[in-house]
C-alpha cells in the first residue's frame, strides 16, 4: 500500500504536492537554462568583452568582439611583441542575464521618459490594456449573442457561419492600412485589429459550444411549457454559461497575441512603442522586461478570471468530474 | 429441469380485478391515439417506425408500453409529448389534438435531464415559472412536490449531489408540479440498479395512487410493466405495430411478493410469447457461440459432484 504512485500513468491525476512541484518546475526550468547560458562562461558566450584593448588599434574598452577574432588579434600582438588585448567571455547584447532583466524590470518603471511627449512605462502598459479591453469587449457584445443564436437556430447559423468561416482566414493585420484610412492613426485602427482578430473566431467557437448543449435539457424544458424566449434565456444560456466563460478566457488570450501587431498600426503606442523604442537604443534588458510583463499580465488576468469563475458557477464542480 | 408450472390464462380475472377494470373503463378517456403512423427518411430510404397505432387511456389509468428494441416505443412517447409530429393519424388529449410540446403533458426522460445549474427546488419550480406563476407561489408549490417525493432535505442541493434514484424522483416532482393531465415516462428507471429501481417503482405507485394523474410508462422490463400497469400495450418491431393490449390480472395494491403469483407469471409468459416468439432453428444458429475448451479435463466449474463420479 505504501508503494509510490507512478509519475507517468496515462490520464491519471497527480497528487496536489506533485502538481505544485511540477508547476514550479515549469517556470524554474527555462529560468535555469537562461541562468546557465548567462552565468557559466563555458556555455555559449561567443563574444569577448574587452577590458583593455592593448595595442589593437580598433579595439576599445567595453567593445564586444567575436571570440575567434579576439584570439586572432591576441596571437598577432604576441608575435609582434606588442601588448595583448584583455577581456572576458560574454554573450551578445541581445541576450542579457536574468539579473540585468530583473533590474530593468524595476528601473523601467522608475525611469523618467526622455521627452515630455513620451509616456511612463506604466502609462504605456495601461494604454495597451485599454486597447485589448475595447477590442475584446466590442467583439464580445456582438460575437457572443451572434454565436449563441447560430448555435441555437440552424437558419441563423446557415446565414452567417459560411461567411464567418471565410473571413476568419483573412489575417487581421492585413486590414491595418484600411483601418488607418477609415479610423485614423490613433486608437481606432488598433481596436479594430483586435476586434477583427477575435470576432470571427469567437462566433464560431461560441456557436459550437452552444451546439454542445444536451438536447435533452431543451426537450425537458419544452415539456415543462417553456416558450422560445424562455428556452433561450432560461435553458440555453445558463446551460452553456460555464463553457462560454472558458471560451472567452481562451479568446482573451488570443486577443493579446494581436496586441503587438495592432499597436504598430498608425502611431506606435503602448507597450509596443516601449519595446521598439528600447530595442532602438539596444536596451535589450528593457525589451525582455516588457515582454515578460505582457506574459505576467496575461497569466494573472487569466488566473483571476478562473478564480472568479469558480466562485460564480458553484454547480460546476462535480459536472467537471463526471 | 425447470418444472413447468400449470399456469392459468392471463385472460382470467378475479371478480375484484374485473370490477376494478369495469370502473376504470367508466372513467373519461384522457388520451386517444388514432391511426398513428411515423415514417423517417434515412439515407437508406424511408423507414416506418410506427404503423397505424390505435389505443386509448382512461383517467388515472397506468399504462405501460412494452416491446423489443426498434418497436418505436420511444418514438411513440415522443409523439405523445409533442417532441415529434406524426406522419399520419392524430393524438387527442381530452379530445383536443396535440400540437407540439406543452405543460399539459409532463415527461420524465430516460437520461437525467435535471438542469445542473439549478438546485432541486429551482428545478421543480421551473415549469411553474414558465407558466408565469409568482415566485412565492412557485416556491411553496414546488416544496409540496419535493415533500411528496421525500426529498425536502435536498431542496437546496444541486443535481450532481444526488444519486440516480433521487434525480429521477426530482424529475417526477418537476413534471408533476405543472399539474399535467398525463405523465409520460420513457424508461425512466432504466439506468438504476435493481434495488434502487424497486424502491422508485414503489414510490411511483404510491404517488400515482394519491394524485389525479394518468401515466403512460415505457419499459423493456417485463416485471416492471406487470408490477406497475393496469394495462400493457405490447408493440412489435419493424414496423412498430400494436400486438395486443393486455389487462394485467394482478390485484392491486401491488407488492413485490406478487412477482411469483400465478396471475403475474401467466401475464409474464404471455408477454414473453409476444415479444420473443419461438424462432426458426436456422435463425438461432447465428446466436450460438463457437466454443471450444481451453481448460483441463476434470477442472470443471459447473458439473455437480455426482455427475462427475457417475
Amino acid at each position: 500500500m505504501s508503494q509510490t504512485e507512478p509519475w507517468f500513468a496515462v490520464r491519471t491525476a497527480l497528487s496536489a504536492r506533485r502538481t505544485r512541484l511540477l508547476t514550479l518546475a515549469s517556470f524554474l526550468l527555462p529560468l535555469l537554462v537562461w541562468c546557465a547560458v548567462s552565468y557559466l562562461p563555458f556555455v555559449w558566450h561567443p563574444k569577448v568583452s574587452i577590458t583593455d584593448p592593448g595595442d589593437v588599434g580598433y579595439f576599445s574598452v567595453g567593445m564586444l568582439a567575436d571570440k575567434e577574432l579576439f584570439a586572432e588579434e591576441a596571437a598577432n600582438m604576441r608575435e609582434q611583441g606588442k601588448a595583448e588585448p584583455q577581456g572576458f567571455r560574454a554573450n551578445p547584447v541581445y541576450l542579457p542575464a536574468p539579473h540585468e532583466v530583473a533590474i530593468a524590470f524595476y528601473t523601467a518603471f522608475t525611469t523618467e521618459p526622455k521627452r515630455r511627449s513620451e509616456k511612463w512605462l506604466h502609462e504605456s502598459l495601461w494604454h495597451s490594456i485599454t486597447i485589448i479591453f475595447w477590442g475584446f469587449f466590442l467583439s464580445s457584445i456582438i460575437g457572443v449573442p451572434l454565436g449563441i443564436l447560430c448555435g441555437t437556430y440552424m437558419a441563423i447559423s446557415r446565414l452567417h457561419e459560411p461567411f464567418v468561416e471565410f473571413f476568419r482566414y483573412l489575417p487581421a493585420p492585413a486590414f491595418g492600412a484600411l483601418a488607418v484610412a477609415i479610423l485614423g492613426i490613433h486608437d481606432g485602427p488598433k481596436i479594430a485589429i483586435i476586434f477583427i482578430g477575435t470576432f470571427f473566431q469567437q462566433v464560431l467557437v461560441v456557436a459550437n459550444t452552444t451546439r454542445k448543449l444536451d438536447i435533452a435539457l431543451v426537450e425537458a424544458a419544452l415539456t415543462l411549457g417553456a416558450n422560445r424566449i424562455q428556452l433561450l434565456f432560461r435553458v440555453v444560456i445558463p446551460g452553456i454559461i460555464t463553457d462560454l466563460y472558458r471560451d472567452l478566457r481562451i479568446l482573451l488570450g488570443w486577443a493579446w497575441t494581436y496586441l503587438i501587431v495592432a499597436e504598430l498600426i498608425g502611431t506606435s503606442s503602448g507597450i509596443t512603442w516601449f519595446i521598439t523604442q528600447q530595442a532602438r537604443y539596444k536596451n535589450f534588458d528593457n525589451v525582455y522586461a516588457a515582454i515578460i510583463m505582457i506574459g505576467i499580465i496575461g497569466l494573472a488576468s487569466d488566473l483571476l478570471l478562473a478564480w472568479l469563475g469558480k466562485r460564480m458557477f458553484r454547480w460546476e464542480k462535480a459536472a467537471a468530474k463526471a | 429441469m425447470m418444472t413447468e408450472l400449470e399456469l392459468q390464462s392471463y385472460l382470467e380475472q378475479e371478480e375484484a380485478v374485473k370490477k376494478r377494470f369495469d370502473k376504470l373503463k367508466q372513467r373519461d378517456v384522457i388520451l386517444q391515439v388514432n391511426n398513428l403512423s411515423k415514417k423517417f427518411k434515412t439515407p437508406q430510404g424511408e423507414v416506418t417506425a410506427l404503423n397505424n397505432v390505435n389505443f386509448q387511456t382512461h383517467r388515472r389509468e397506468f399504462v405501460c408500453i412494452i416491446g423489443a428494441s426498434g418497436c418505436g416505443k420511444s418514438t411513440l412517447i415522443r409523439i405523445l409529448a409533442g417532441l415529434e409530429s406524426p406522419s399520419d393519424g392524430e393524438v387527442l388529449l381530452d379530445g383536443k389534438p396535440v400540437i407540439g410540446p406543452g405543460p399539459d403533458r409532463g415527461m420524465v426522460f430516460q437520461g437525467y435531464t435535471l438542469f445542473p445549474w439549478l438546485t432541486v427546488k429551482k428545478n421543480v419550480m421551473f415549469g411553474l415559472q414558465m407558466q408565469k406563476h409568482s415566485p412565492a407561489v412557485s416556491e411553496s408549490e414546488a416544496m409540496q412536490w419535493i415533500d411528496l417525493v421525500g426529498l425536502e432535505k435536498f431542496a437546496d442541493a444541486y443535481p450532481h449531489q444526488l444519486s440516480g434514484g433521487m434525480k429521477q424522483r426530482v424529475a417526477i416532482a418537476r413534471a408533476l408540479a405543472n399539474r399535467p393531465r398525463i405523465l409520460l415516462m420513457d424508461e425512466p428507471f432504466g439506468a438504476l440498479d435493481a434495488q434502487t429501481r424497486a424502491k422508485v417503482q414503489a414510490y411511483l405507485l404510491e404517488i400515482w395512487r394519491n394524485i389525479d394523474i394518468t401515466i403512460v410508462f415505457i419499459t423493456h422490463d417485463l416485471d416492471e410493466a406487470i408490477y406497475l400497469a393496469d394495462r400493457i400495450l405490447v408493440l412489435k418491431p419493424h414496423p412498430g405495430e400494436v400486438l395486443e393490449m393486455i389487462e394485467v390480472p394482478v390485484r392491486r395494491p401491488r407488492s413485490p411478493e406478487q412477482f411469483i403469483s400465478t396471475e403475474f407469471l401467466a401475464t409474464k409468459k404471455r408477454l414473453e410469447e409476444l415479444i420473443h416468439p419461438v424462432q426458426e432453428e436456422e435463425e438461432n444458429i447465428e446466436d450460438k457461440l463457437n466454443m471450444f475448451r481451453l481448460t483441463k479435463v476434470g477442472d470443471d466449474v459447473e458439473g455437480d459432484i455426482e455427475d462427475i463420479e457417475a
